[in-house]
Formats: C-alpha cells, structure tokens, sequence
C-alpha cells in the first residue's frame, strides 16, 4: 500500500558530502559556560548597572555594523529607542519588570506586527503592514520585549537556505560563502551574529531546527497547539508552529514560555497548562556528578545510516557519549516508518499551502497587477507575486487535492502520519527523549543546491517527522565540523513526549552547561568585537 | 460573466487599509463603494404569507406533451442563520449595513487570521437536523471548498464535505387545495454547516466592479433535499415548509427578498416509464416561491418540448437564470464536467463533537412544527384550508393556540382570525405580533357573543376597537352599555312601539308584503340600539305582524 511514498533514488542521503569532525583543540580555550542573554540583561536592569536605552543603541550598532554582511534582516523597526526609553521610564517609576524587560528580539517575517512590514518575504506581500499583531508578539510587548525588526525567510517559509527570499540571500555568520539554513535563517543568523538576544521563528518541516544547527544557536520547536499561530501566516497549518532561537537553552525556554499558552483566536492551540520552565536553567555550579541520572534517551538508529555526514554522525555519537556521562541510559531505537516521512511530508505540507495560499489574489492587498478581465488579474498577479519555489509548491499541492489523486496521495500521507505517529510513541514510552542530528550536513555553499530542489528537500529528513507527529524538539550546537574560516556547528536534535518541552529543557541545559571544549560564536564576531 | 467584471477592482494600499480598519469603526469607510449600487430592497417586514399562486393556464397541446414526461426535481436551500455574529469571527451579523463596515481580519482573509467556530451555529444546525427527522453526526469535521472568486476572501469556503451534520431525514407537508391537496413526504439527502461569501456591486456601466465583505464569514445550513419532487408546486411548497421551519425553529429569518433564504433547483425530466434520469439542469435567482413553480414548469415545458421535437441532445448540464421580469430562464454557464473543488480537512478547525445529552437537551427544548401543529389542528376538527392557513405563519399559530388556550372554541377561534383580523392585517399592514387584542381578550369577545351578552354585530363592531387599542371585552360592554337585550317583555313593548308608529306599512305587510319584516326588524334594532337579540327580536316581531 505504501510503497509509492518510498523516497526516490534522487531523494537519497548520499547526496551529502562527507567532512571531519573537529577535535576540539581550536577552541579548547573557551571554558565558562555559555550564560543566558536574558538573565543577564535583567540582572544588569536590575542592578541599575545599564539601561534598556543603552543595550537597545549596543544591538542597534551591531545591527548597523554587520548588517551590511549578513543581511538578517528584511525591516529594522525605527520604534526600537522609544520602546527603550519607555520601558526605562518604567522601570525609574519603579515598576516591575515584566520577564522580557529590555530583551531585544527578532521576529520571522511571517509573523505579523502591527504597522511594521509583515511580508513572508515575498513580493505578492511587499509593502504589507498588517492592522494587528500576532498573539506572540502582543505577548511579548507586554512582557516588556522589544521586537528590534523583521527577519528573513525563504518565502513563506519554503525552502531551507532562506534563498528563496524574494528581497535578500541571508549569509551564515559562521562562513559568509554558506547559507544560514532555513526557513528560518534570519531569525538564526541573528541570534548566531548577537544582533539580538532572542529571536521567534516558524517551523513546519524543520525550519527551526535546521537553521539552528547551521548557525550554531539553540532552536526550539514546540509541541503543536503550544503556542499560538494566529498571526502567523500560514504555510501547512497542521504542521506549522512558531518556535524559539536564543544563545543558550535557558534563553530559548524562557522566550518560549513567554508565548505559550492557549488563545481563544485559535482553535488549534491547547489548553495544556504552561509549566515553570526557570527551575530548569540551574547554574552549573549546583549540577550534581550525574545530573541526569536515570534520563532514558533513545539514539534513533535511522538518523545515523549511510547519507549522513561522517562528521555529523561522529558529532551526535560524542553527543550522545556526553549524555551517557552525564547519566542518561543510552539505547538505540528503531523508527520503521522514518524513511516515508519525507514524501508524506512535501504532500501534505504542499497540499495545505496550496489552500493558505489563494488568499493572495491580489484583490484585497498585496501585490496587484491591473487586467481587462478577472482571469487574467489572478494570474499576473500571482504569477509576479510568488517566487518559483512556492509556485512549485501551490501546483504540487493542487495536483494531490485534485479529484481522482487525492486517495493517492493526501489521504496516503495522512495514513502514513498516523503510522509515524504511532511510532514516535511507541519509542517514547520507552525512552523520556529521542536523538538525532538535526541536519544530514552543516551549513553549505549558497548556490550549492539551488538548481536541485530534491536534494534540498533531502535535507529536511531529520526534521519533518517531527512535525507529523507534532511533537516538541530542541537543536542545541553539539560540535563543529571542517568547513568555513574556524569550523562549522552542528547541532543534536532532541525529540520530547506531547508537551514535554520541560523535560528537554532540562536535558538541553546540562548538556550545554557541560559541555566542554566547544564555544559557538561565530568568528565574524571576533571582527567587529 | 467574469470577462466583464472587475477591471478596475483596486487594491488598498496597506497603509489606506490599516487606517481604514481603525475608521470604520466611525462609520465612514468603504471599498470604493458606489452608492447607486447599494439600493438592495430594504424591507423591514417580513410577508407573513408564504403561499404560492395558482399556476398559469397552459395551452391544450403542450399540456398533450407534457402527459408522456416526469419531472424530477431537487433542491439546494441556503439559510442564513440569525445568530449574532459571524461564524468564525466576532464581526455583528447585520443585514444591510453600509459596505464592509462588518469587517476584520478574519472574515478579509488576511494573512495569519484564523477562524474560530461560532457555537450557536452547531446548535442551529442541530435544531434544524433535528426538525428535519435527520440522523446527526456527533462527529463532524469542516472542510475547505477551493475556488477563486473576489467574493471569497480566503480563496476556499469553509463548509462541510463527507461528514454533514445531519443527513438522512425527511419533511412532511400538504398541498393546499387550490393545488389538488394531499399529503407529501421528501427526503432530505443532508444539513450541512458553512459561511456565505461576500457581495460584488457592479458598476452602472458595467467597467469596474467593487467588492463587499459585510455577507462574507455569515453563517449558513445548506440543505439538500432528495430528487423527490415532481412538479413546480411541490417544489415550491417544499421550499414554503423549509421557510415555515427556519422560523418555528427561531434559526433565521428565512426571507427570500433579502437572501436570507435561497433555493438552487435541479431539474431533470424522463419519458414516463424510463428508469435512469434525464440530463439536469439547475436553476438560481429564484427569489420567490412563485418563481420556484413557475421557473420549473417552464423548464419542464422547456425540456419536453426539446424532446418531443426530438432534439434532446439540446438539453445540456447547465446552470440556468430565472429571469422574474421575462418570466423564462436563460443560459448562465455551461458545465464542462464536475468542478473540482479540491476539498481537505480544514486544518484550522478542529473537529465537532456533539454529546448526547447535547443533542437531547435540544431534542427537548424543540417548538411544535408545522407538520405536529397541521396534524393537530386536523384532529380539533378544522378543515384543510383553516389548518394551513393557521398553521402556515408561527405567529399566527400562536395566537391561535393561546386564544383556544383560554378555552374558546375551536371553530370561532379559527373564523375569526381568518376573516375579520386577517382582514384587518392585510389592510393595515400589520402582523398578528403588532395587533393589541390579547388571546385572553378574543377568547371574551367569542364568549361573549356565544353566551349572549352581546350580539355578533355588536362583537365585530368592538373587534376592531379592542385590535388597534386594545382593553378588554368587559370594560369596553359597561363603558359603551352594549349588553345584549334579551329580556322578551322589553323587546315585545320597542316591536309594539315600531309597529303602531308605522300603520301604512303594516298594512302593506299584512296585504302580502312580507318583504317589509326586515323593514320592521331594522326599526327596532335601531331602536335598541342594535342590543335587541336578532333571534328574540323577529319572533316576537313576526308574532305582532302576523296578529
């Protein structure tokens, strides 16, 4: 029944070029810690020591300096000094300090802020300003974050090097020749370069997570129905959730916990209660010798078979040997339906977009090319509006919801959801975490895979069953591998129960904590500094 | 149709759309509206009757024809529910505001706006099941109908594909006698939950044409009737009862003029005999059931004609356009296959659950319909014609109910509402809800007159007194001394008084004219002030003449 959706010969891992893992000696002289943005900026608000004023002029110069290079951003809000000074002026009159005081935070494209350009970086959007802001961003303003712009995206979170933007090629702060990863490669590189603290991302088949791992940033994709999606623009609704970029685990739970919860604006998202994440970010000096002991972790063993990079295997087994110290009781699991997520996943992700996205026709706002007769008025408009790859996407998706194919194809992948489901939970009853790579490679050549869209899709095949399953899972930089002026990173993917994002929060922090040997800043950063 | 539309339908700028949500709020904005555009009929007034007129005479030959076919006729109805708000966003569901001044993010379709499920429209679509003998579906699901319309704002309609809400049930109803009577069941195929689309407004010239959201994001029950029916006047009754029932159940207004009811009919016609159906034909812009039944005896005539002159090959699967000026339908579009409408699972929506004891609380809380109410009323004894007539408008029903409430027979009950306040309505144009005789009042006035106290002349004189002002039958007696008399030894001394005081004709009775008791009789009622008992009276008057 199922064999059709067996990936096709051009779908395999062995596309993938092979590259070593670093020992550590390059970097062997970092040794602290890396510290949360979030808490440090409140202790030094707190402590009178600086003011939001103050670190908003720091991000805005960093902003100024490397923006030029890097190109993260597709809009720099000009509200960035007035929210600072009147959070400053709060914070004089001695009010409290909301969680996100003084955190300056990048916000995807495809999230809508209220008079700011909402574009999905795409042309049928340009110029947009939506009326209201995503229930994530009214959340954060009245926590006191400060959204310093809008970060760039392959359009409408399609593809997974942000080339696909129709404004800009975001570059990897780690090597300026490589992508960003996407679709959330802004949002990562951001974060990545310390342009700003935090940042929110989307991810419907990895697009946090994947960028994460190039970038060398933690990304954290929740469960879905964690956190509200309205105001998010919609790519694959069942697929898609808005996810966390900070420096370190504590800033990516803490900002995910800021933007969780349920919303009456929508119906998807869940009623589950939002734990106390902070308890969780212990400092390292408190850790115990096995800190965590008895923490099942499954190591999937499909993740790890021919096509994944040498390097990034050797990367996930050291991981995995971290955790092992750490305390964990490691064993391998089998996933059997892993191999059919990828196909199932472009069909239904494909099927939803071609849906979402017929709102775009030119008629209310956007891009609108004036016709003589209606026909013509959608297909100018369309047609000069998206980009090829989301137009690949629109036609694909038609094709499987068209009579006649859609048993064959969107009612399949919907079988094979429920089958892959069915397995991630059966290998988390057995384990309290599953890992994986992140990505079958680091960062590569922009341009490198631009004229073969399977290959990029290839690449997405550690991420997308997470997203059928709709569980939670965080990317946390676990080692570097050759590539770019000092090494590329690579992240670890750790894949949690149905809102059991707590739990790898806490796995994420020690890891991170203890690991030694490795810093995650890009070099670029040793420039400008 | 689209080829001329549209060419110069302009975008908002984003910056003009912003502001303009902010502002419409103070009333004053709109999409490049045209005024001359918007004058839809603005009736307040619902028509209380909802009858369909005798059909037309039709020529011997054709009437030859149509012996040798059968139609085959099923319905589509679209009704708008009267619930507060939109059904997947808060926007005021109000009929005939200014344009897209009920608008928001959600029912524009802008990007990141998601719906979320009014629950009064489940509960309207469960009342509705449930009044139409359907099997519910305690797990239904939305789903999306994909196509491309500036009407549409979203580019799909959320509505519901595999799993309706309720399907499978059946409406009773009666013919009226004027249509040959008796007694009709129709199987309804489903009930299903969606929103309407928006409105375009053409310009006057034809060149541009702009777009209103304000209907965009209202909620509707589409029901699908079985191919049961067989002639214009079933159809059109059909429709009639899913009017009558829309508003027994209180789920909408059901007017046609407003849209708020629309009909879509399917029609297809076969030799008698032949098993497999003819091709089919559907017709809109039926927005009255008179032009349901005369739209289809015309397609009938149509269609057989067609074939007796043996080009059936002509008749073609097409939507057809009721013209009511011309009285004849026209060619709206040609069909080239099924469309396809790629429907899926709406992913934003999660799936209805309905409890049993939901649905058996609404079970519970259900009026009598029309079919319980008709049945009834037969079983008091009243004849067909007073049943549907009494039966045909809720309120009416009502009042009916609550004056027989009080006691009163059934017989005078049904009499006087259908004679001397029917009358009174048409010529006021009122509904029985505006009127100011209570049912308490006329369930006196009917005693009153039974037992005497009055006579029936005297009773009508106050009916339409106590209807536009109101009080009571006893008080307005005592105030206006209308007691009726019956006291014999004093209707015999007003009858002595009238006839001595007019000898010449009495002689003229007594020499053979008898035509003059009336004179007589109008006499003495004249004197009496019209209070002397009619029956009383001429006894005892025939017994003075005659002495």
């Amino acid at each position: 029944m199922l064999s059709t959706l067996q990936p096709p010969r051009s779908l395999s891992l062995r596309r993938f070029q092979t590259s070593k893992l670093i020992v550590s000696s390059a970097s062997s002289s970092v040794t602290s810690p890396p510290q949360s943005q979030i808490l440090t900026t409140r202790r030094s608000l707190l402590s009178g020591e600086t003011t939001v004023s103050e670190i908003a002029k720091s991000y805005l110069s960093r902003i100024r300096l490397t923006e030029p290079q890097l190109k993260c951003f597709l809009h720099v809000s000009e509200n960035v000094l007035k929210d600072a000074q009147e959070i400053d002026q709060r914070i004089a009159k001695g009010e409290e300090l909301g969680p996100l005081a003084g955190v300056i935070i990048g916000v995807k494209d495809n999230i809508c802020t209220q008079g700011m350009p909402s574009t999905a970086a795409s042309r049928i959007l340009e110029h947009y300003r939506p009326p209201f802001d995503a229930t994530v961003i009214k959340k954060i303003k009245d926590l006191g974050g400060i959204v310093v712009g809008k970060t760039n995206m392959d359009e409408f979170g399609m593809g997974s090097t942000t080339e696909a933007s129709a404004f800009q090629v975001t570059v990897n702060p780690w090597d300026l020749t490589r992508v960003p990863g996407g679709s959330s490669g802004g949002s990562a590189a951001a974060v990545a370069a310390r342009q700003c603290m935090v940042s929110l991302g989307s991810d419907t088949g990895g697009s946090v997570r994947q960028p994460a791992s190039f970038c060398g940033v933690v990304g954290l994709k929740p469960t879905y129905g964690r956190v509200s999606r309205f105001g998010l623009m919609a790519y694959a609704s069942s697929l898609d959730v808005i996810g966390c970029f900070g420096s370190t685990v504590a800033d990516a739970g803490m900002l995910l916990h800021a933007v969780s919860g349920y919303d009456r604006f929508d119906s998807t998202s869940s009623k589950q209660d939002v734990p106390e994440f902070q308890s969780q970010f212990l400092s390292v000096d408190h850790f115990e010798s096995k800190p965590l002991k008895g923490v099942k972790v499954g190591i999937i063993r499909e993740t790890l078979e021919d096509g994944v990079d040498s390097g990034v295997r050797s990367a996930t087994q050291e991981a995995a040997s971290h955790l092992e110290a750490l305390g964990c009781i490691l064993t391998e699991v089998s996933l059997p339906s892993f191999s059919l997520g990828l196909p199932a996943y472009y069909v239904i992700a494909s099927s939803e977009s071609s849906s979402n996205l017929s709102r775009y026709d030119g008629v209310r706002y956007g891009n609108q090319v004036m016709a003589e007769e209606l026909n013509k008025l959608y297909e100018c408009s369309r047609g000069e509006g998206f980009g090829g790859e989301v137009k690949m996407r629109i036609l694909m998706g038609t094709y499987a919801l068209s009579a006649g194919y859609y048993d064959a194809y969107y009612k399949r992948a919907q079988q094979v959801r429920t089958l892959i489901q069915k397995d991630f939970k059966a290998a988390l009853e057995q384990n309290d975490i599953l890992i994986s790579p992140a990505a079958p490679s680091a960062a590569y050549k922009i341009g490198e895979k631009k004229d073969d869209p399977l290959a990029m899709y290839a690449g997405d095949i550690m991420t997308v069953n997470v997203n059928l399953a709709g569980l939670p899972a965080m990317v946390l930089p676990c080692g570097l591998v050759e590539g770019g002026p000092s090494g590329l990173p690579v992240g670890l993917q750790m894949i949690g129960a149905a809102f059991d994002e707590a739990k790898l929060l806490k796995v994420g922090h020690i890891f991170e904590q203890t690991l030694k040997g490795s810093s995650f800043v890009p070099p670029l950063l040793a420039n400008i500094a | 149709m689209s080829t001329t539309l549209l060419r110069t339908i302009q975008p908002n700028q984003f910056s003009l759309l912003a502001t303009a949500l902010f502002r419409r709020r103070t009333g004053n904005f709109s999409v490049r509206c045209c005024g001359s555009q918007t004058t839809t009929t603005h009736e307040a007034k619902q028509p209380s009757q909802s009858r369909v007129a005798p059909k037309n005479h039709r020529s011997n030959k054709l009437d030859e024809i149509l012996k040798d076919y059968e139609a085959v006729i099923g319905i589509e109805t679209h009704v708008q529910l009267s619930t507060l708000t939109k059904a997947f966003c808060s926007c005021p569901n109000n009929y005939g505001s200014y344009p897209n001044t009920s608008i928001c993010p959600v029912c524009m379709g802008l990007p990141g706006a998601l719906p979320v499920l009014n629950s009064k429209v489940v509960e309207f679509g469960v009342r509705l099941g449930l009044a139409l003998n359907c099997d519910l579906s305690l797990k239904s699901k939305f789903d999306r109908k994909q196509y491309f319309y500036p009407d549409l704002p979203k580019g799909y309609q959320i509505s519901q594909f595999d799993i309706p809400i309720a399907s499978g049930g059946y409406v009773d109803l009666d013919i009226p006698l004027e249509f040959g009577g008796g007694h009709r069941r129709f199987g309804i195929t489903r009930v299903h939950m969606e929103e309407d689309a928006g409105k375009l407004l053409h310009s006057d010239t034809g060149d541009y044409s702009q777009v209103d959201l304000n209907r965009a994001g209202v909620p509707l029950l589409e029901i699908v009737s079985e191919p049961d029916m067989r002639s214009g006047i079933e159809a059109a009754e059909y429709a009639c009862e899913m009017q009558r029932i829309v508003r027994y159940l209180g789920v909408g207004n059901g007017n046609m003029q407003e849209g708020s009811l629309r009909c879509d009919v399917n029609i297809s016609i076969r030799p008698i005999g032949q098993a497999e159906f003819g091709t089919k034909v559907e017709i809109k812009n039926l927005n009255a059931f008179s032009a349901i039944s005369r739209a289809i005896d015309y397609e009938i005539s149509r269609q057989a004609l067609l074939y007796n002159q043996g080009q059936a090959d002509q008749i073609v699967t097409e939507t057809r356009l009721w013209e009511e000026g011309a009285q004849k339908s026209v060619t709206m579009r040609k069909k080239e296959g099924l469309a396809d409408y790629r429907y899926f699972p709406e992913p934003d929506l999660p799936e209805v659950i309905l409890t049993q004891e939901y649905v058996d609380g609404i079970r519970a809380s259900l009026p009598e319909l029309p079919e319980a109410k008709r049945r009834r009323y037969k079983a008091m004894g009243l004849g067909m014609q007073d049943v549907l007539f009494l039966a045909n408008d809720v309120s009416v029903a009502e009042y009916f109910d609550a004056v027989i409430g009080k006691g009163a027979e059934v017989k005078s009950v049904a009499n006087w509402i259908m004679s001397d306040i029917a009358a009174y309505l048409k010529n006021e144009k009122l509904s029985i809800n505006d009127i100011k005789l209570t049912p308490q009042e006329l369930a006196e006035l009917i005693a009153a007159i039974k037992d005497g106290t009055i006579s029936g002349k005297i009773g009508k004189e106050i009916l339409f007194e106590l209807l536009a002002k109101g009080g009571t039958v006893k008080g307005m007696i005592k105030a206006k001394d209308l007691v009726q008399i019956t006291d014999p030894a004093e209707i015999e001394k007003m009858v002595i008084k009238v006839v001595s005081e007019n000898p010449k004709q009495l002689e003229q009775y007594r020499s053979g004219k008898t035509k003059l008791q009336g004179y007589f009789a109008g006499q003495v009622m004249k004197m009496s002030k019209g209070k002397a008992n009619p029956g009383l009276l001429n006894k005892i008057l025939l017994e003075k003449l005659n002495a």
